[in-house]
């Protein structure tokens, strides 16, 4: 995806200075693109072809079986029961608890991790950005649990908070933190954020590199502190990172699995909705509900992903300020 | 409205990078100094200091006789506008101006009144509502100059404010900030790397070079009166010649004929210490073609004769390239001068001359040509300090004086 848009915006990048003006002539009034122009972007469709059907292959196929699966009642348990039934599966999930239940446990989480990603990312991006003596040890232990894979992190959460053999379990009185909803809830939160409040920082960090130092030290000299600074100077400076980074981690919050997979399996009411389509897909064996899970799971990020562009696009006169200074 | 004083003010990085060596500097109520010097010489990181941006290694720094050392740059209500304009992107040109006020939490009608009024100064007032990324560069450069000047503040700090602009808009923008200072009559203190601009502007100028400060003085002394080889290679455009001269008794020997020495002079080259080698500096403005040298004038100089290489005729006067022969002359801050122009105009090659003699002046390109320069005028360095020894109770004598 994103190669095939670098290349598309290289090629528009070069088109102003690249072409050569071709002489207009014929046609007054039609506003026709001179031959330069139009072989240039012939050039970049030819040159995003590749990416464009590779990226149709792996992922519009499936996508569209899955669309077509979710239309049938398909249990791999009764295969001669497979029949077409319209939007009847979408009808069944949407009228269920159990699905309700889930979305609502993965907006739970999605939000909550996000806005603590958020702030601590930022403070994390900050320090990385602002230490001077030991840069590279502070930044490299800062990146350290993003390094580790989220199934080898959640099942040492898990052991930890494991009464018997966990150092953390003991910590709240009796009782397995893990088998009870809201502290499983939170624990799950809490693995997740862990895990990846360093790649929020990262993006962060990328952003306040963004900013120059000579707006903070005007706004110094304009009489703000450090926190008039920081909210009225550099978080409007980096706001397409920041909206960046909250996209990628919202995608990515939402789909939310291995953590609950390894730390509860869904029990108690924690399962996701990514955790309850993986139930019904592959346990259940049911593929007709499983596919319209997946399907609403897509739509839902799908919704996610078209509000944050439709953010972008009123940052995206402040980001063409940004270019265009100096 | 304020003095600013500069006690030993010092700068070491955590590097170790001295950037500023102690720093004597008073600036008077209303004063417009200039700090000038080649790159990296510390005129940023003085003003940093000033402003509160850097913190100060050592020494002490007093605005209106208060030390503010340790004083926020926020507490120290000084404003200053940078070379790159440092514009908010994100705010218009209203709210970019507007900002400090609003910090500073004056009520609304205030704050309008006096961003319309500072734009009115700026011409800015159509611009109100723009984003700075829809404004041509002396515009943002205006939409700077109006952010500082709303606040009335005590001082003004400039760090090259006018170095991105193109050259023809520098010269209007120069007449701006001086009628603008004026106007107001704020203490101004303002770093340039160009020393026309710093002779047109700044009542005073300061010249640093390596962290120091080299001689502090009005435009025009420092012009007439250099302390040394280095304000005295930087100040003036074209720029001194430097020429190699050998002491000998009572006399130099140079590439441009003999230059006879007064009493002073003589004594103090008599010294067991003194120099066996001296830097003689001329300015182009102070050689004449000799057929145009009246008798009476004729006696106060002396006469050479060499291959004139280009003339460019100025219109009002000529400049003539010529070639002498000889010694170049050398010296750590002839270096240092010639690679911030980036150029090898002082003493390279077999000694190059540049003159500037009058209009009537018939001289032509390939001709020898008999040339005048005026010995009052001329200047004697000491090659390993750079010291001016013409120089008498800070006035520039000449060879001959008494
Ligand atoms: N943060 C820093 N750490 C170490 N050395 C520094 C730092 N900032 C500046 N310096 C050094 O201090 C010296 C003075 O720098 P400064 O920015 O004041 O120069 P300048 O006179 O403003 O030059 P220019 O005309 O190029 O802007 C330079 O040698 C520079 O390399
Ligand atoms: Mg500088």
């Amino acid at each position: 995806m994103s190669t095939e848009t670098e290349t598309a915006t290289a090629v528009d990048r070069a088109g102003p200075t690249g072409a050569v003006p071709a002489p207009r002539r014929g046609r007054v009034g039609r506003p026709t693109l001179s031959e330069g122009k139009r072989a240039e972007r012939r050039l970049g469709w030819l040159l995003c072809a590749p990416a464009a059907l590779v990226m149709l292959a792996v992922t519009a196929y499936p996508i569209l079986y899955s669309v077509w699966l979710s239309l049938q009642r398909f249990d791999l348990k009764f295969p001669d029961e497979r029949e077409f039934v319209g939007l009847a599966n979408y009808v069944t999930v949407l009228t269920n608890d159990y699905w309700w239940t889930a979305f609502g446990v993965t907006m739970l989480i999605t939000v909550v991790t996000v806005a603590v990603e958020l702030v601590l990312g930022m403070g994390l991006a900050v320090v990385m950005h602002r230490t001077i003596v030991g840069r590279g040890l502070v930044r490299t232990s800062a990146l350290i649990p993003y390094g580790i894979v989220t199934v080898v992190a959640a099942f040492s959460w898990r052991y930890a908070w494991t009464p018997g053999t966990g150092y953390l379990a003991t910590l709240f009185g009796e009782g397995a933190p893990l088998t009870e909803r809201a502290s499983a809830l939170a624990i799950i939160m809490l693995a997740e954020i862990w895990k990846t409040t360093p790649f929020m920082a990262l993006l962060l960090m990328a952003g306040l590199a963004l900013v120059p130092e000579d707006l903070l030290k005007a706004a110094s000299m304009d009489g703000a502190t450090a926190w008039q600074r920081f909210t009225r100077v550099m978080l409007p400076v980096m706001k397409p990172a920041i909206l960046v980074a909250l996209l990628f981690r919202t995608l990515d919050a939402f789909r939310v699995f291995d953590n609950i997979f390894v730390l509860t399996a869904g029990a108690n009411e924690t399962s996701s909705v990514s955790m309850l389509a993986y139930n019904n897909l592959i346990r259940g064996l049911n593929l007709g509900i499983g596919s319209t899970m997946s399907v609403l799971i897509f739509l839902a990020v799908a919704i996610i992903a078209f509000v944050f562009v439709k953010l972008f696009g009123t940052a995206a006169p402040g980001s063409t300020d940004e270019g265009g200074r100096r | 409205m304020a003095d600013i004083v500069l006690d030993k003010v010092s700068k070491s990085f955590p590097d170790g990078t001295v950037a500023v060596r102690d720093v004597d500097l008073e600036i008077a109520d209303g004063e417009f100094v200039i700090l000038v010097g080649p790159s990296g010489c510390g005129k940023s990181t003085t003003l940093n200091m000033i402003a509160g941006l850097e913190d100060i290694s050592s020494g002490e720094l007093r605005i209106d006789g208060e030390r503010v050392n340790d004083r926020a740059p926020r507490d120290r209500d000084i404003a200053m506008v940078f070379q790159s304009y440092a514009l908010y992107p994100n705010m218009t040109v209203r709210e970019n101006m507007a900002f400090p006020l609003r910090l500073a939490k004056l009520d609304r009608a205030t704050i309008e009144q006096k961003v319309a009024e500072a734009a009115k100064v700026l011409e800015l007032t159509p611009l109100l509502d723009r984003k700075p990324a829809n404004l041509s560069g002396g515009q943002r450069q205006r939409v700077a100059m109006g952010r500082a000047i709303v606040r009335s503040p005590k001082a003004f700090l400039m760090d090259e404010p006018l170095s991105n602009l193109d050259a023809k808009l520098r010269v209007q923008m120069r007449t701006v900030v001086s009628r603008l200072q004026k106007q107001l009559g704020t203490t101004t203190v303002y770093v340039t790397h160009d020393q026309t601009e710093a002779m047109t502007l700044g009542d005073r100028v300061v010249i640093m070079r390596g962290g120091a400060v080299q001689q502090i003085g009005p435009p025009q002394e420092l012009y007439d009166h250099p302390a040394n080889l280095f304000v005295a290679g930087f100040i003036g455009s074209p720029s001194m010649n430097f020429l190699h001269a050998a002491v000998e008794e009572e006399r130099l020997r140079t590439a441009v004929g003999d230059v006879p020495l007064g009493d002073r002079l003589r004594r103090e080259l008599a010294a067991e210490d003194a120099p066996r080698e001296l830097i003689l500096g001329i300015r182009p403005e102070h050689f004449e073609d000799a057929g145009l040298v009246d008798e009476q004038t004729r006696g106060r100089g002396t006469e050479f004769e060499a291959p004139v290489e280009i003339v460019e005729s100025m219109g009002s006067d000529k400049y003539v390239y010529l070639t002498v022969s000889g010694e170049r002359a050398s010296a750590a801050e002839l270096e240092e001068l010639a690679a911030d122009v980036g150029a090898d105009g002082f003493g390279g090659g077999a000694a190059n001359l540049v003159t500037r003699l009058s209009a009537e002046s018939t001289v032509a390109e390939g001709e020898n040509r008999r040339l005048w320069f005026n010995l009052e005028k001329i200047h004697l360095f000491d090659p390993s300090n750079g010291r001016n020894l013409t120089l008498h109770e800070g006035r520039a004598a000449g060879a001959l004086a008494s």
